[in-house]
């Protein structure tokens, strides 16, 4: 598997999405919403960030687990996974 | 001659402070045309003008606090515009010292929206440029091309304790709360709420997205806010504003919505004749609205020409609405989350996707029986939605 930071990649994504909260310490566990008031168009426009990033094109019914930087470093994790499985 | 005067960006605004003007003395304008930027206690404002013209004088400086109402900017009409161009530069009655058109950038050099390029600061640094009185065109952005609080205390003179991040804005609390307040005193409120079965919608939106390309999905808001603007149509009673004691219907639906900012409060821009626009884009408009709430400038009209408002509560948050009506508008629609709940249908009962709709309507205008209509079309429209597109 790749050697990728994946928590760096999604920080980068969430930033680009929502400037104001770049530098903003991100508890890992908790998710967007809860800590910054993420709402779905914040949530849509990061899954694009993330997918022009990672070529992963995250299905909608996924969405719920890329709710969290720990989600979303698992799912991405996993999706890498099981592509280099393939 | 024409005034052009500080206008009303909303009940909840007394004054706004002038940011920069886009345009400058002898400068032609057309109706439309962005002159102004203005700070409200919400958020950046770009001020289109309303009639072509010349523009003749300008009598407010950058950092001026300019109550509602205040004439702002003379225009000569374009009738009247046929004034030589060399009268143009003298310029030694300007009605306030220091502020030559010279010293004001030609709209081309600045970063505004209306040169096609969005000046990218945030509103807490424009907020604090403006503390600091600076111009927030002359600062230079940061590397990742957004000007942040960080690029204007550089830009500062001396190192100024920078305010915490994520403090709801005081002014923010207290122009939402005057305009409440003006609200519920001057507004015979009613309330009608329907509890609507979306599984179809919300069925139909999911095909939809899984054969679109993630940059294409639609949010659920969308075929939502398309259900609303057409079952308005038949509802005028809730489609217009309530101006010098009259109600003026309107026939175009321009819905504001309520988007709330991190850290706390609502703005509400509308989206301008929302029955001209496909899917896509209302889509498109609400990314935009949403991104220019957050970071960018709102332009006037939005502010202004608003002939109802939608709020909705989004995934994760509460069951229902009873939102208040934002004045001069008649009426605001109100949707809480949607969800799965227990709905019975020929008999059985059933797990449905469900949201409970609240119509807050205005007595002066109508009684709860036009909401009620209203909700019961909107639940049609929601049962086919085929037929949104």
């Amino acid at each position: 598997m790749l050697n990728v930071d994946f928590a760096a990649l999604v920080k980068a994504s969430l930033f680009s999405v929502a400037p104001d909260l770049e530098g903003e310490a991100i508890d890992p566990d908790v998710p967007f919403r809860d800590q910054f008031e993420f709402d779905s168009m914040d949530f849509l426009n990061f899954i694009i960030d993330l997918h022009r990033r990672t070529g992963i094109a995250v299905a909608e019914p996924d969405y719920s687990q890329l709710a969290s930087l720990a989600g979303a470093v698992r799912y991405l994790k996993s999706q890498i996974d099981s592509q280099g499985a393939e | 001659m024409i005034e052009f005067r500080m206008p009303s960006l909303g009940a909840d605004m007394e004054a706004g402070t002038l940011l920069e003007w886009l345009k400058k003395p002898g400068d032609a304008v057309k109706r439309g045309d962005i002159i102004a930027v203005v700070e409200t206690q919400k958020a950046a404002m770009e001020l289109e003008i309303f009639a072509d013209g010349v523009i003749d004088r300008l009598l407010v400086k950058p950092g001026a606090r300019v109550p509602v109402g205040d004439v702002m900017a003379i225009i000569r009409s374009s009738d009247t515009a046929s004034v030589p161009a060399v009268k143009e530069p003298i310029r030694s009655t300007e009605p306030f010292g220091g502020l030559d058109a010279s010293t004001v950038a030609p709209p081309s050099a600045l970063p505004s929206s209306s040169a096609g390029q969005e000046l990218r600061i945030t509103p807490a640094a424009r907020r604090r440029a403006l503390e600091l009185a600076l111009e927030p065109a002359s600062l230079l952005p940061g590397p990742d091309g957004i000007i942040g609080l960080q690029e204007v205390e550089a830009a500062g003179p001396g190192a100024m304790p920078t305010r915490a991040k994520g403090i709801a804005n005081a002014e923010m609390r207290a122009a939402i709360a005057g305009a409440m307040a003006r609200s519920n005193s001057e507004i015979p409120h009613y309330y009608v709420s329907s509890t609507i079965d979306v599984s179809r919608t919300m069925t139909w939106l999911a095909a939809e997205n899984a054969k679109r390309s993630i940059a294409d999905r639609l949010l659920y808001t969308v075929p939502m806010i398309r259900a609303v603007a057409r079952a308005l149509t038949k509802a005028p009673e809730l489609n217009g504003r309530f101006i010098d004691g009259h109600f003026q219907p309107s026939t175009v639906v321009n819905l504001g919505i309520a988007i709330a900012l991190r850290g706390g409060g609502l703005i509400a821009p509308a989206i301008i004749d929302v029955n001209r626009l496909s899917l896509d884009e209302i889509m498109q408009r609400l990314r935009d609205l949403v991104a220019r709430v957050r970071g960018g400038r709102l332009r006037g009209s939005e502010m202004t020409e608003g002939t109802t408002t939608l709020t909705m509560l989004g995934e994760d948050t509460a069951d229902w609405i009873m939102p208040i009506i934002y004045p001069p508008q008649t009426a605001i629609i109100g949707f809480g989350r949607v969800a799965d709940r227990p709905w019975i249908t020929e008999g059985r009962i059933i797990s449905a996707k469900t949201v409970t709709v609240t119509v807050a309507g205005d007595h002066r205008v109508s009684d709860g029986r036009a909401a009620a209509t209203f909700l019961n079309r909107l639940d049609q429209i929601l049962q086919e939605p085929d037929t949104l597109c």
